[in-house]
């Protein structure tokens, strides 16, 4: 989707403001936010994608009015309701419905921690062939999915070079709709930035973009 | 969608009590340039409503995430990116190692996880300079560098830092000549980024220890250097 969220290149965005000295959460709502977020995606309803494209969602005035984690939260609930955990009355009462049974977490304290030590790898061991090598001029392809994907706007149409290859991972505009993981080549993809952004940019200054084999094409 | 946002914000204060709904007009109509740290009241309530209506119908265990705040607020940081890269400055097959298979290396420091599965290790020299972005969203090293700063997250780091960074890196006092390469990685997909800075000339005689107490956070995303006069990375 052509949204907000694809910052890449827009300008007069204003300046980048570094605050010394920062904590981690600013106030203690974005901690609970951070922390109820990652404890609702153990049930397993949805995946990083999914959520990732419930954010890009957001309205292009609401996405910039709110602040980080607010983002987080109404993306959540969005999520909440489609997969009928919560309802709208609830988010209204702030009370469980009637006769809704008390569920059990399936994170617990300890399954936090090996949460956070663990991780959730997006690799895949399949076999799948890789169709470009290191070394090997690519285009990106110009592509508009109306749904989630990971291409960047700022790149599409140009052409680069194969740094390296990541190896097969999981494809993030499938998965996010739920339509499969369709395994494939993740790429490490050098753009000069003046092939990016014309002669205003340093001759020796480079992008690189990491790209799944179906956003590119031989150049 | 099944529901706006509005619709949330509008129950989400009504659950937190009518008294706030002045805090919701104020948020939906006030500055677009307001200040990113200034954080207003009402998300704090429809956050704490929200997570006790979890809490109540079991969907989250509150110990959990407690859990998962003390990791993050105090275990996870860029101290562990710093032990890393000092790791790499005084002992040369470690680096080589960090360079070429850089998730068993920060595992042999005893990090790695959530956002952290599958990292790339980058090294800035005195013609290279690497720095880190995720133009889409917030994708950074958890593992090693904690939780993403504000700025990082930001629409003007962002946007800018594709297009412009060498401007960038001027906001963040860094000037760099033209015999220098700017090597910028769009965090795209699911490896995540450092840096591995220059180690500062006359650190010759430091320890370990010492040379990662002068490694920064911002030095690991390639918008600062490392120098002797460094402020002390925060643990």
């Amino acid at each position: 989707m052509n949204g907000v969220h694809d910052l890449g290149g827009m300008q007069d965005m204003g300046p980048v403001q570094a605050e010394k000295n920062e904590p981690v959460f600013h106030e203690p709502w974005q901690g609970r936010a951070f922390a109820f977020t990652r404890a609702m995606g153990a049930w397993g309803k949805w995946n990083l994608d999914a959520v990732r494209f419930q954010r890009e969602q957001i309205a292009p005035v609401d996405y910039f009015r709110m602040s980080y984690y607010e983002r987080w939260v109404v993306a959540l609930v969005e999520l909440m309701l489609k997969n009928r955990m919560v309802t709208h009355a609830e988010l209204e009462s702030g009370k469980p419905g009637p006769g809704s049974a008390k569920l059990t977490p399936p994170l617990t304290a300890e399954k936090a921690q090996i949460l956070a030590a663990k991780g959730v790898p997006a690799s895949r061991d399949v076999a799948v062939a890789a169709r470009f090598h290191a070394g090997e001029r690519v285009r990106a392809r110009n592509i508009n999915p109306v749904g989630h994907t990971r291409l960047v706007r700022y790149a599409r149409g140009k052409i680069g070079t194969i740094h390296m290859d990541h190896g097969v991972f999981l494809f993030p505009d499938t998965n996010a709709l739920f339509l499969g993981e369709k395994p494939q080549h993740v790429y490490s993809v050098r753009f000069t930035a003046r092939e990016l952004w014309g002669e205003q940019a340093a001759p020796q200054d480079s992008v690189y973009i990491d790209m799944w084999d179906d956003y590119l094409e031989e150049a | 969608m099944t529901t706006t946002r509005r619709d949330f914000l509008t129950a989400a204060v009504t659950a937190a009590g009518a008294a706030v709904t002045p805090d919701l007009a104020r948020v939906q109509e006030h500055d677009h340039d307001h200040d990113h740290q200034a954080v207003p009241s009402d998300p704090a309530l429809r956050v704490k409503a929200l997570e006790s209506l979890l809490v109540e119908k079991g969907l989250v265990d509150r110990s959990a995430l407690d859990a998962l705040i003390d990791t993050y607020e105090h275990k996870v940081g860029p101290r562990n990116g710093a032990r890393v890269v000092a790791r790499a400055w005084t002992d040369p097959a470690y680096k080589q190692r960090l360079l070429t298979n850089s998730d068993a290396a920060i595992a042999e420091l005893g990090y790695g996880g959530l956002q952290g599965e599958h990292m790339v290790v980058v090294e800035n020299t005195p013609k290279i300079h690497n720095l880190v972005v995720c133009t889409l969203c917030s994708c950074y090293p958890w593992p090693v560098l904690g939780l993403p700063p504000v700025w990082y997250k930001s629409a003007p780091y962002r946007s800018r830092a594709v297009i412009d960074p060498r401007g960038v890196l001027r906001e963040f006092g860094l000037e760099l000549g033209d015999d220098v390469e700017v090597r910028v990685w769009d965090s795209t997909a699911e490896l995540r980024y450092l840096v591995l800075p220059e180690r500062p000339a006359g650190t010759e005689k430091m320890s370990e220890e010492e040379l990662a107490a002068l490694v920064t956070r911002d030095s690991m995303v390639g918008v600062g250097k490392v120098t002797t006069e460094t402020e002390k990375v925060r643990a």
